[in-house]
Formats: structure tokens, C-alpha cells, sequence
């Protein structure tokens, strides 16, 4: 049973339909259509799913967006600045559009082993799209080498947002930590929604004490102090263990504290749900339970679970880049945007290269994005509601 | 009113025994336990009576349930928090100090955030949909997703880069180690403002963003027309009632603010190397010294668990539905 049908008709119609739709196709549209027309008219929250589909993909073929692998070091640009990227180059007969950066030399103070780079307007190093260059497996089936953008002669040191303290492309390295810190956020959400859930809905389906209890546990949950928490627990994670362990024992870290507000969720629209007319009539109709759940309650809670969802990633992310970033979270070799903001830590290496904070920037905007596409979420996610 | 609060201490009980049952785990979670990391760091051979004396003070052999009620008992009757193997002092004589200035920073920081987000919030609400809302709304926006420890960083290069000073700590170097004096809390408050303007992005952020739908709803009623027709002034009108009404779920939001900002001083403390309990926990844990650490978080948790208490009778007393509920 869908959404739609439950509603007569005039309530559709008090639908404030943005575009020119015909009364008729409201009236027969499903829930998940009249989402998505109400979505749609939430332009910051479109830009934001945009967004956010954009770093997922970009998550996926991490090594076809990065130039270079993540491990890739060049012990001759240790902190190399980013270049400017010139876009058209003087010719004979004028402006040709030809994107390049300047080369550099460059120089070692002999006391201080600290290189200075000084901009070489005579070396041309030409940059493209879609250009060949280191190899590499996708997913671990393809081998492929093209990669979206970098130097278009293979070897040439191209850095677009500079070099770390190996001479690493901080660019590249950020593409690669984009894996690993969006997953952390989907995994650890999900493995909440799962706590969440079952306890919510026991919670709100139940009610009584049960009810109390777990109402009481969340209550305690949220009153402690979360990060300190996180802290004291996933320092005790072996340092043997191996990266895939260290990155699931962090997700189940994160979300055993953070299923709570989830569960309140849950348990909330069970509440409201319970009561509702096409409830009592399935239970007088003679449904069993859990063909209640599953059949009529879960379908009109999806899409607020799923914005809940959305805006409990950011929270994940956020509390993974912390960790990481103090180094009782994940660890090198393993490349997120909190392992690479470590090599930031104090004023002087980010005196020494600002740029170091460019995964930083990545974090704000994934952030960002994952809140406003959670908030237009939200306020789609019951289209009969004006 | 009383026994509101009655109730509210009785639901304390489980709450800290949870909250121990926590610390004394995260104490435990390290392999070995504590005299094999104690023999192992110690610079000179531990001769084997002293050895035995703290396996016996801590109840080492004994089952875990032992160890936990030793644990405890010696906290709450002696307030003896265990002993500290790296500083190689009593716990207790190391956290107090520390834990006095989370909470001054946390309280002042809760008080900037309020006296920041109320106006901005009221403002935001009022000029709905202007150029002013929205840029209220992006940098609120922008507070909430950048970390707070990014923030600091970002604020030490730029007081660094181009106010040549470094901006971190909460003393001047010649009063650290100094005794408390009129002249040391003023170097306190000329330090203070930065870490206090860091955490409190967030929170104001996220409190603008309540305040100004609470007031929204409010203004939209139909008493606020009434009162318009009957020629009250615009700023009256604002006041006198829906105001004070958007702003009992600002207090409620109090329990969550409160823990977050505990939490968030953490990692930023860290960064700005301020001598609150965050550096010191971070150390501890990097060093295994667990009785520190879990003394630590134990004493944090019932910080913030205390705040939440005092914030959900503040809630009651200006809201008196909320204690029939």
C-alpha cells in the first residue's frame, strides 16, 4: 500500500506543485514521486545532492580522478608550492588556449636543508585532461592508465595543490582519502541505522518499560562526552592490527554511540504511526505483527529515515577526521582526510605549507553538502504535509 | 518542583554507574595491566615488595568485579583516583587544576554562544529572507562543518602569519608555573577569548538556526496579528511574547550544547595546548597511563553529566509543563 492511496485526493491537491503539473498526475503520482517534486524545489538542498553525488563518485574511481597513486613520493619536491595554472600561452599569431604551469628551480639552504622554490617562466610543463599516466587497478580488475587530469607528458612534476613533506601530491592524496573518509560515514551509519532500528522500534512499538529503559539508556548515552569517549576507546586498539581492522573497529566505535539519535527517530514515528487509521485497520483485519511493521508502518518511515540518515554522516565523518587526525584513529598507510590533515598539526608545518590544509576544505564541503541535501531531505520527506 | 529534582538525582544513580562501569573498562582495554606497564616503563629495577604492595593495593590477582569494587570504593571514600605512573604522582593531585579550567572555559564558552546566537537568531528570524538572513545562515552554515580543531589551526597560521605571535596556550610562559594571583587571571582572560571563540562556532551556529525557527513559529500566530492590529510597536510586539516563548526550547538545547562543547574542547585543546583535561587525556592514553586516563574521562563524563542535570531543571522551573511530563 502506498502512501498516496491512503490520502484522498483534496489532500493532494493542497500540494503546492512548484511546476505547471495537471491535477491528475498528483493525484495518481506514489509518495516517492511527490518527494521528488517537492525535493526539487529545494534548490540549496539540489546543489548539495549534486555535491555529494559527485564526491561518492569520485570515491569510487579515486584512482582515475587522482594523478598520481596515493604512495607516489619525489624526494626532489618536498614542499612544493601549488602552481599557478596558465590557461592560454603566447604564440607568433597570438593567444593559443594551451593550459600549462611554470617549472621552478630550485635551492637548499645548506643549513637549514630547507628548499626554496623560485618560478621558472622558461620550463613549460603542459597539463591536460584524460592524459596517460601512472598505472593502475581499478577496483582490482581493470589496469588501466588514463587518469582525468594531470601533466600531459608522463614524469613531468606536476602538483596542482602542492607537495607534502615526502613530496607527495596533497591533490591525489586527498582524491585517495575520499574513499576511506566517506565510506567511514556510510558504514558507520549504517551500522547505527541498524542499532537504531531494532532498539527504536522496540522502543516505540512496545512502549511500557522497555520503552523506559532504552529510553533511559539513549538519555545516558547522550549525555556523555563523546570524543573523550571515542579517545580513551580506540586508543586501545592494537597497534598489530591490520588497516581494515583498525577502519571497521572505528566505524563500530562510532556508531555504538552514535545510533541514539537515530533510534529516537525511529521511535517517534512509530509512536505517531501506531495510532494512525490504516494501522488499527490492518490489526483489526487480523495482520500478524511483523507483517504490520514490514508491510504498512516501514514504508511511510523510509524517507525520514533516510534524511535522518543523511544528516547523521557528517557527524561520522567529522568525528573520524578527528580522530585520525590526533593518531588514535586510522593510521598511515591508510589514507583519509583526518590521517593527511596530521602531517597539519602544528603552526609550523603549516607555515611552512598552507596547502597542507587543502583536506580540510574537503571535509568542510562534504560536511556541508551532506547537511543541506539532509535538510532538503527532511523537509521532502512528507510530501502531504505543506 | 522538589521532587522533579528528586526524581531527576534517583535517575543519576544508574547513569554514573554506567559511566564508571565505562572508565574502568577503558582503564582495562590495554593489554597487560597496569604494574607490567609500570615495570616495563620504570627506568630502574622495582624491587619486588613494592611490586607485591601495589598488586595487592589495586587487587590485581583478584577476579575483575574485585578489582572494579576496589576501584571505586577508593574514588568515592578516600577520593583516591589511583596513581599515575608517568608523572608518578597520585591522579588526584594532577586533574584537579586541569579540570577546574575545561569547566571555566566550557561555562564561558556556553555563555558566548548565547549571548552570540539569541540576538543573530531573533534578527535572522525577523529579516526572514533578506541578504542579512542569508548571510547569517551561510556562515552558521560554514561554522557547523568545518571542525573545530581545523578552525584553531586555521586561526593560529593567520595570527601567526601575519601578527607574527603564536596564539596557543592559556598562560603567558612566565605565569604557567606560577601561584594564582590577580595578575595570572588576567593573563587567563587575555588567553582565554580565542579557544572560547573557536568551540563556540558551532554551537552559535546551531542555536542561531533554532532560535530563528522557534521565532518563525511564533510570529506566525495568530496572537502576534491580534496584538499588531491593536497598534503595538513592532519591537513590543517582538518582545513581549514571542521571544520569551521561542526561547524555552533554546534552554533544552542547553543539555546537548553543554556535552558537545566538553567534547569539542577536547581536540581543540589539544591544538592550542591549553592546560585542560584534553592534552593531558591525550597524553595519558598515548603513554598507557590508564589510571590518568580513566580517571579523566570518568570526571569529564560526570562534568557534562552534571550540566545536563542542572540544564533539565533550569528547563523546568522556567517551563512548568515539562515536569509533568
Amino acid at each position: 500500500m502506498t502512501g498516496a492511496a491512503r490520502h484522498s485526493p483534496q489532500d493532494a491537491h493542497s500540494l503546492p506543485s512548484g511546476d505547471v503539473q495537471s491535477e491528475s498526475r498528483i493525484v495518481v503520482a506514489n509518495q516517492w514521486q511527490l518527494i521528488w517534486w517537492k525535493f526539487r524545489k529545494h534548490r540549496l538542498a539540489m546543489i548539495a545532492g549534486a555535491v555529494t553525488l559527485f564526491l561518492y563518485t569520485v570515491a569510487l574511481f579515486a584512482e582515475f580522478f587522482a594523478p598520481y597513486a596515493a604512495g607516489t613520493y619525489s624526494a626532489r619536491h618536498t614542499y612544493l608550492p601549488p602552481p599557478t595554472i596558465q590557461l592560454f600561452q603566447s604564440t607568433e599569431t597570438g593567444w593559443r588556449f594551451y593550459p600549462h604551469i611554470y617549472g621552478f628551480t630550485v635551492s637548499v639552504d645548506p643549513d637549514s636543508f630547507k628548499r626554496t622554490y623560485v618560478v621558472d617562466q622558461d620550463t613549460i610543463y603542459p597539463i591536460g585532461l584524460f592524459v596517460r599516466g601512472e598505472e593502475y587497478q581499478l577496483w582490482g580488475l581493470f589496469t588501466l592508465d588514463v587518469h582525468l587530469i594531470g601533466a600531459a607528458n608522463h614524469g613531468d612534476p606536476v602538483y596542482l595543490f602542492g607537495a607534502d613533506r615526502l613530496g607527495r601530491d596533497v591533490l591525489s592524496r586527498t582524491i585517495h582519502g575520499t574513499r576511506v573518509s566517506m565510506s567511514v560515514g556510510l558504514v558507520g551509519v549504517g551500522l547505527s541505522l541498524l542499532l537504531g532500528v531494532i532498539l527504536g522500534g522496540i522502543s516505540g512499538y512496545y512502549g511500557g518499560a522497555i520503552d523506559n529503559l532504552i529510553q533511559r539508556a539513549i538519555e545516558i548515552l547522550r549525555s556523555l562526552p563523546t570524543i573523550p569517549l571515542w579517545m580513551g576507546l580506540s586508543a586501545a586498539i592494537p597497534l598489530t592490527w591490520p588497516p581494515l581492522r583498525v577502519y571497521f573497529a572505528i566505524t563500530v566505535l562510532l556508531s555504538l554511540i552514535g545510533w541514539t539519535s537515530l533510534a529516537r527517530e525511529v521511535r517517534g514515528r512509530f509512536l505517531s504511526l501506531k495510532t494512525e487509521d490504516f494501522v488499527i485497520a490492518a490489526r483489526l483485519d487480523g495482520v500478524r505483527e511483523m507483517q504490520i511493521i514490514l508491510r504498512h508502518m516501514a514504508p511511510s518511515m523510509t524517507s525520514h529515515i533516510i534524511a535522518s540518515v543523511t544528516l547523521a554522516i557528517p557527524g561520522m565523518i567529522l568525528a573520524e577526521t578527528a580522530l585520525s587526525f590526533l593518531g588514535i584513529g586510522l593510521r598511515p598507510p591508510v589514507v583519509s582526510w583526518g590521517v593527511l590533515l596530521q602531517e597539519a598539526q602544528n603552526v609550523r608545518s603549516i607555515a611552512t605549507a598552507p596547502w597542507l590544509l587543502f583536506p580540510g576544505v574537503a571535509v568542510a564541503v562534504a560536511v556541508l553538502a551532506m547537511n543541506f541535501l539532509g535538510d532538503g531531505l527532511r523537509d521532502a520527506a512528507d510530501p502531504y504535509q505543506t | 518542583m522538589i521532587w522533579y529534582i528528586l526524581r531527576r538525582i534517583v535517575y543519576l544513580v544508574p547513569t554514573l554507574l554506567v559511566v564508571s562501569i565505562i572508565a574502568f573498562v577503558v582503564i582495562q582495554l590495554p593489554p597487560g595491566d597496569f604494574l607490567a606497564s609500570l615495570i616495563s616503563k620504570a627506568e630502574e629495577t622495582i624491587d619486588q615488595a613494592q611490586v607485591d604492595a601495589l598488586r595487592e593495593r589495586y587487587g590485581l590477582d583478584e577476579p575483575i568485579h574485585v578489582q572494579y569494587w576496589k576501584w571505586i570504593s577508593g574514588i568515592i571514600t578516600r577520593g583516591d583516583f589511583g596513581d599515575s605512573f608517568e608523572w608518578n604522582r597520585p591522579v588526584s593531585d594532577l586533574i584537579w587544576e586541569r579540570l577546574t579550567l575545561t569547566m571555566v572555559i566550557s561555562l564561558l564558552t556556553l555563555a558566548f554562544v548565547w549571548i552570540l546566537s539569541i540576538p543573530i537568531g531573533i534578527y535572522s528570524a525577523v529579516k526572514k529572507y533578506t541578504i542579512g538572513d542569508y548571510l547569517v545562515t551561510v556562515i552558521g552554515f560554514i561554522g557547523l562543518a568545518v571542525p573545530n580543531f581545523l578552525l584553531a589551526l586555521v586561526l593560529m597560521y593567520i595570527a601567526f602569519r601575519y601578527f607574527g605571535q603564536s596564539v596557543g596556550g592559556l598562560f603567558s610562559p612566565e605565569y604557567i608555573e606560577a601561584e594564582w594571583s590577580l595578575e595570572r587571571v588576567l593573563d587567563l582572560l587575555s588567553h582565554l577569548w580565542l579557544p572560547v571563540v573557536i568551540l563556540g562556532t558551532a554551537g552559535t551556529a546551531a542555536l542561531i538556526r533554532v532560535m530563528r525557527a522557534n521565532l518563525l513559529d511564533e510570529l506566525s500566530k495568530l496572537y502576534v496579528d491580534a496584538a499588531r492590529a491593536r497598534g503595538l510597536s513592532e519591537l513590543r510586539l517582538l518582545f513581549k511574547y514571542p521571544v520569551r516563548v521561542a526561547l524555552n526550547p533554546l534552554v533544552s538545547a542547553l543539555a546537548w550544547v553543554f556535552p558537545a562543547l566538553v567534547s569539542g574542547s577536547a581536540i581543540t585543546s589539544i591544538v592550542l595546548n591549553l592546560q585542560t583535561t584534553g592534552p593531558l587525556l591525550y597524553r595519558s592514553l598515548q603513554s598507557q597511563d590508564m589510571y590518568l586516563a580513566g580517571s579523566l574521562i570518568l570526571l569529564v563524563s560526570i562534568l557534562t553529566i552534571i550540566g545536563t542535570l542542572v540544564s533539565d531543571i533550569l528547563l523546568a522551573w522556567i517551563d512548568p509543563r515539562i515536569q509533568l511530563q
